[in-house]
């Protein structure tokens, strides 16, 4: 595999006695959405920060692109695109004034008119920031991200706050960044929005990685269990469910099946049981564990607590 | 170096003379002031009000340089607190471009005040022939520069965008009352004496009176000089505690 585009090593972060950061490693590679998850505190906005060049670690070692972004910071600007978590612009700056100004601070950048089209806020142009709704802003945020055409962008927290159409259509906008090629790092504390928008997804809790892997990844690793509810009335059925292989178990309650197993390939082996004895379903349904899940079983505290 | 510094205090000028508000406070206020006092003391020459009358025209300078500064600290603090200073901080552009252009835009509406104050106050006080404007402008300028300075320390410290304007008011207008002005420093009691010198108004005070009465800047080099020190420890001091966040 081709060298990582971030990779963070060991870093460290106090602020006087609070540990922000205790000890986060973790590689990016090109052409991947990364995101860092982890509840409120946990650390994740001063690992992006970290990693921007915006504050250096007390200790650890960072390089994103070939480059220390501490030392490194004014050539590291120019190829990295940044949104930072709850931050604001000039209350009455226009829209396309924002986006000329970030434009001409970069040596080639891209069509401002043209990236607002794209994001949707070309009749937002002439209008302030203030009267942008948060949707809105966070698109703009995103241009404003992009206008350097840069090759890694840097989102914290993008949706926190929208409705959920608004957060999907921001989801759509990220996968277009990554279908350009680029490599996007984001952190959010919202586990859908890990499962459906990243392709590999760090844990953090307490200023710490606890696993890296792909949503699917970590819920086969940590949460194999998986469960079929099916609906039908052959009183055969039980003892057949009961005969497929990793079942832990199968309750009834009237005609409704609960058969609770591991593995992959529990879905697959409980349909062909089905086949095999014939069985009239009238209804199916697979209960799949999800990252809130697997977030549980590895830190034993839920994310929103 | 200073990259994007035209753009964004182009951009700063506009934000600010969008918010209309803010504009009649820091750009009228000090006006207001100047017509009011004009009135009371300008109009009479009786004898008891004659030295006060003289020293208007600077008080009201005076007034325009603290309003000035006001805004900058109520400016700042709210970019910061809304975090759009650390936002700014995250592109190429350098801090000090970030902090000048605000400076620009200060000195920018401080010669502007002074034509309004010059224009509104005709009918009381005329520039004396021997005085030029340009002189008596660039005076009120590099006074405003030097206690925008002060202005970039005390934003430093206040805690949020609330406390930016009462922190202000209380540690700049009481400079007033041992700045030479209305009483002369030597009148002051031995403690305001020590105060008036070190604080800068005193020698902004002292300059922008004398370039008012026809003197030369010759005659004014050791307020210059007090005005530059000030200067230097004050941006000297702010890029050691300034908080961008
Ligand atoms: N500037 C700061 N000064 C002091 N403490 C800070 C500062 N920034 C963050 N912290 C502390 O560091 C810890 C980690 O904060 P961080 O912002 O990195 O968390 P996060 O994972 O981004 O949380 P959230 O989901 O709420 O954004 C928290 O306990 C926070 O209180
Ligand atoms: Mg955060």
């Amino acid at each position: 595999m081709s060298s990582p585009i971030v990779h963070v090593s060991g870093i460290r972060k106090t602020y006087g006695r609070t540990v922000a950061v205790a000890d986060v490693s973790f590689d990016t590679h090109e052409g991947e959405i990364f995101g860092l998850i982890g509840p409120n505190g946990a650390g994740k906005t001063t690992t992006l920060e970290c990693v921007e060049g915006l504050r250096r670690p007390d200790s650890g070692a960072i390089s994103v692109l070939g480059l220390d972004p501490a030392r490194e910071k004014s050539r590291l600007q120019g190829r990295i695109g940044v949104q930072l978590q709850e931050a604001q612009l000039q209350k009455r700056i226009k829209v396309w004034e924002a986006v000329d100004l970030w434009a001409s601070l970069y040596r080639r950048p891209l069509d401002g008119g043209r990236l607002l089209d794209q994001l949707g806020l070309a009749e937002k142009r002439n209008a302030w920031f203030m009267t942008l709704s948060g949707g809105q802003k966070q698109r703009l945020f995103i241009a404003l991200a992009l206008i350097n055409d840069p090759e890694v962008v840097f989102l914290d927290e993008l949706t926190t706050g929208l409705d959920p159409q608004a957060r999907r259509a921001i989801w759509d906008l990220v996968r277009g960044i990554r279908e350009r090629g680029k490599t996007v790092v984001l952190t959010t504390h919202l586990m859908e929005e890990a499962e459906r928008l990243c392709d590999r997804v760090a844990i953090i809790d307490h200023g710490r990685i606890i696993d890296v892997d792909t949503p699917a990844g970590l819920v086969a690793r940590h949460c194999p269990d998986r469960t079929v509810v099916l609906a039908a009335d052959d009183p055969a059925a039980e003892a057949a469910f009961q005969a497929i292989p990793r079942v832990d178990g199968v309750s009834h309650d009237g005609g409704r099946f609960t058969i609770r197993g591991r593995g992959d390939d529990l879905v697959t082996n409980v349909i062909q049981c089905l086949s095999e004895h014939r069985i009239r379903v009238t209804d199916f349904r697979t209960v799949m564990p999800t990252l809130e899940d697997v977030f549980l079983t590895l830190t034993g505290h839920s994310i929103r607590d | 170096m200073l990259r994007g510094l035209w753009k964004l205090t182009w951009i700063e000028i506009k934000v600010f003379v969008r918010e209309p508000l803010g504009v009649i406070g820091t750009v009228g206020m000090p006006v207001v002031a100047f017509v009011v006092l004009s009135r009371v003391f300008g109009g009479r020459p009786t004898r008891g009000v004659a030295r006060i009358a003289a020293d208007v025209p600077a008080f009201g300078a005076i007034l325009i340089a603290l309003s000035a500064v006001l805004s900058l600290i109520t400016v700042i603090a709210i970019y910061r607190e809304g975090g759009i200073l650390k936002r700014l901080r995250a592109t190429p552009l350098s801090p000090v471009t970030i902090l000048a252009a605000h400076v620009i835009v200060k000195l920018l509406f401080t010669a502007i005040t002074l034509g309004l104050m010059i224009a509104a106050g005709k009918r009381y006080y005329t520039l004396p022939p021997e005085v030029s404007l340009a002189s008596f402008t660039l005076a009120l300028l590099f006074s405003t520069l030097s206690v925008l300075a002060i202005g970039f320390v005390i934003a430093s410290v206040v805690p949020t965008a609330r406390f930016a304007q009462p922190v202000g008011t209380i540690v700049l207008y009481p400079m007033i009352a041992c700045s030479g002005l209305f009483v002369p420093v030597d009148a002051l009691p031995a403690a305001m004496q020590r105060a008036a010198q070190v604080l800068p108004l005193t020698y902004a005070v002292s300059l922008l009176k004398g370039i008012w009465q026809g003197d030369g800047w010759s005659a004014h080099v050791g307020d210059v000089a007090a005005l530059l020190i000030v200067f230097g420890l004050c941006t000297a001091l702010s890029s050691r505690v300034f908080r961008w966040e």
